[in-house]
């Protein structure tokens, strides 16, 4: 939906990648959009990641848009050097005079019972590199706005879009082309006595958790962390200040995960206003594994609340 | 059984390595000044390479990839495109970058270690240096699918090296160009060197024009020695892309009669003989032969010649030195097109250690 607003206002808004046009990508994310603008604008490219970022580097430095779609998460390898040595560094090295305002759309995480490197969230990865965004939505309304920032925004965002809130998640979104803010957390609960940090997918989780916190007496607070790079950390100090916990949730793997980062800053910055050490919940550093095994996988809502539980113990 | 798909690949050579005709001579021979304006430029990049090889071993360059040996091929390149079509280079197209107007210090503002040298006065929409191998031939594609897209009789074209024809990327931009049609013409360098591998190691491909084939593009092989078949061969090439008729692999047929780059020393891994003989097919030599036979040229004015390219570059060098070194705040500046906060206190740090740092 927001690409076919952004489409009808932008003439230079184009869509690439595989199976995104006839068949309206495999999550029907682009659904329409072929028939609404034409397969000039709609593109299904070849089978080639690699090529769906060099090329979408070569289109925006030449007066497109392009949103790109690559498949999976897990397939995103590919692209990685296209990514990191040219559409993250072209304004830099060209001092402003290319630029590359290209969206990077891509499946993330797991819970669909999908199969072998469809479940990926390695967006740890994507945050390391200097000069692009990092953004993840947690609804489909928040999808649309920040969606709709994403293509604005001059320079490249990678866009993960959660699957399980894909499938799991039904809401009416007022198609008013209003944007969300990049850069920016969203609180999505207000709390007093714990700050829970998380993004996309997990928000479900961490929603749930806060309200089983809050039956128990415990009132926390939940900060979508929605631009995972750069990290808006002047709002989880604020809340951290309000309530002296820290704990962060996230589907990823732990090591070196988001979470260190937040963590470290908070450390840095905000440690004379911890009542506890900070807590981290995440995937646990394997494989992400087959579908069997995905919810012993992803963080449970509980151990979400034995992990604030944790910044209670004495 | 039955033959499915055959192919051919032609190679062109007008001039033979003495300068002698071997066939009908391009329309644009026809006019002398043109000619001396592109022997001219393959002077004058010869003469910059050489300084800048100079500026390297002393100290005043960082590593440097010298383009000696390649003046025809990248002048030609350079003469056949359209100010509005869009080079896509790798590292070492000095001669084509200059005829279309970058000039000689951004380009060793570049290879000095400053990215101003990107920032191109002049050809504004091509794209800079580009060091990861094959990389670049993908942003052609998509320059191409812009254009195509925004209906602009434009051509984007890309440089690849013998070596870069393995990678992936230049496999998926063939595809991705043939495909789509795409108005992009690949322009392969064959030097006969990857560094220290020989193109016999590189592949089992009789040639490299012919990688064309299996994305459904022509190609073809052309004697990268001599500036008029290169010329004539991307000019027949720009044409056809620009009227719609889709991509082309041009191999032109060189020898790198340098090192790879400043930090390479190919006598540890190629013959004395093989450089020889490359020496004696270079292509200064046919050209000026041509030019000497053709009553338009003599001792006096290649000597005149040489004298006026040296003091440009000795004028460019001095322009180069002369520039101040960037400030740390160039490392934060044009990352976004705002900087976020964090980048902006990093900023401060870098200004406070910097300042103690700075000096040429």
């Amino acid at each position: 939906m927001a690409h076919g607003w952004e489409m009808q206002h932008d003439a230079n808004v184009v869509v690439i990648g595989q199976d995104v046009g006839a068949n309206g990508g495999v999550f029907r994310a682009t659904a329409g959009l072929q028939q609404r603008f034409g397969k000039d604008r709609v593109q299904d490219t070849p089978l080639a990641e690699a090529m769906i970022a060099g090329m979408a580097v070569g289109m925006a430095t030449h007066g497109l848009k392009p949103v790109a779609e690559i498949q999976f998460m897990g397939f995103l390898y590919p692209a990685l050097d296209q990514i990191v040595n040219h559409m993250s560094r072209m304004r830099n090295r060209t001092r402003g005079r290319l630029t590359c305002p290209v969206v990077m759309r891509m499946p993330h995480g797991g819970g669909i019972h999908a199969p072998e490197h469809h479940s990926e969230s390695t967006e740890s990865m994507l945050c390391h590199i200097p000069g692009i965004r990092v953004v993840c939505p947690s609804s489909p309304a928040r999808a649309y706005g920040l969606l709709l920032a994403a293509i604005r925004d001059p320079d490249p965002v990678m866009f993960l879009e959660p699957v399980r809130l894909y499938r799991a998640v039904r809401q009416e979104v007022s198609d008013d082309g209003q944007a969300l803010p990049l850069d920016a957390c969203i609180t999505l609960r207000e709390g007093s006595d714990v700050t829970i940090v998380t993004w996309g997918a997990m928000t479900i989780e961490t929603l749930r958790a806060a309200a089983e916190l809050e039956n128990r007496g415990t009132s926390a607070e939940v900060i979508d962390l929605a631009t995972l790079s750069p990290i808006d950390i002047e709002t989880i100090l604020q809340s951290v200040a309000k309530t002296g916990r820290l704990v962060i949730v996230h589907e990823a793997a732990r090591n070196l995960g988001v979470g260190a980062e937040i963590a470290a800053l908070v450390a840095e910055r905000g440690l004379y206003d911890l009542l506890a050490p900070v807590q981290r919940v995440a995937g646990f550093d394997t494989v992400v594994p087959l579908l069997k095994l995905e919810h012993d996988y992803i963080p449970s809502a509980q151990r979400i609340i034995d992990a604030v539980q944790t910044t209670f113990a004495d | 059984m039955k033959t499915v798909a055959e192919f051919k690949i032609h190679y062109r050579q007008i001039l033979d390595s003495q300068g002698h005709a071997v066939a009908p001579l391009p329309a644009f021979a026809a006019d002398a000044g043109e000619v001396l304006r592109m022997y001219r430029a393959m002077t004058l990049a010869r003469t910059f390479d050489a300084k800048a090889m100079n500026l390297q071993r002393t100290g005043q360059l960082g590593t440097y990839a010298s383009c000696l040996g390649h003046e025809a091929t990248h002048i030609a390149v350079g003469a056949a495109m359209a100010p509005e079509d869009v080079l896509a280079p790798v590292y070492r197209e000095v001669g084509t970058q200059l005829w279309r107007g970058v000039t000689m210090p951004e380009i060793l503002t570049y290879w000095g270690g400053d990215e101003r040298g990107n920032d191109f006065a002049i050809p504004r929409q091509d794209f800079a240096w580009c060091v990861p191998i094959a990389t670049q031939t993908l942003h052609a594609a998509g320059a191409a699918m812009a254009f195509k897209i925004l209906k602009q009789p434009r051509v984007a074209v890309a440089y690849i090296g013998d070596g870069g024809t393995s990678e992936g990327a230049f496999a998926e931009a063939l595809n991705a160009a043939g495909a789509g049609a795409l108005p992009v013409i690949f322009v392969i360098v064959n030097n006969g060197w990857a560094i220290s591998l020989p193109i016999a190691a590189q592949t089992k491909a009789q040639t490299l024009a012919q990688k064309a084939v299996a994305a459904g593009i022509p190609g073809v092989q052309v004697d990268g020695n001599d500036v008029f078949a290169v010329r004539e061969v991307l000019a027949e090439a720009l044409d056809a892309a620009r009227r719609g008729k889709g991509p082309c692999v041009i191999e032109a047929l060189t020898y790198r009669l340098s090192d790879h780059t400043t930090a390479d020393d190919a006598s540890r891994y190629r013959s004395e003989t093989q450089v020889k003989e490359a020496w004696a097919v270079e292509p200064m030599i046919r050209i000026r032969a041509y030019l000497v036979n053709a009553g338009i040229w003599d001792a006096a004015r290649e000597k005149a010649l040489l004298q006026s390219c040296t003091e440009q570059v000795e004028t460019a060098v001095a322009a180069y030195l002369a520039q101040p070194k960037p400030s740390t705040d160039a490392m934060f500046e044009h990352l976004f097109a705002a900087m976020p906060a964090h980048l902006q206190e990093q900023r401060a740090a870098a200004r406070k250690y910097g300042a103690k740092s700075s000096g040429h």
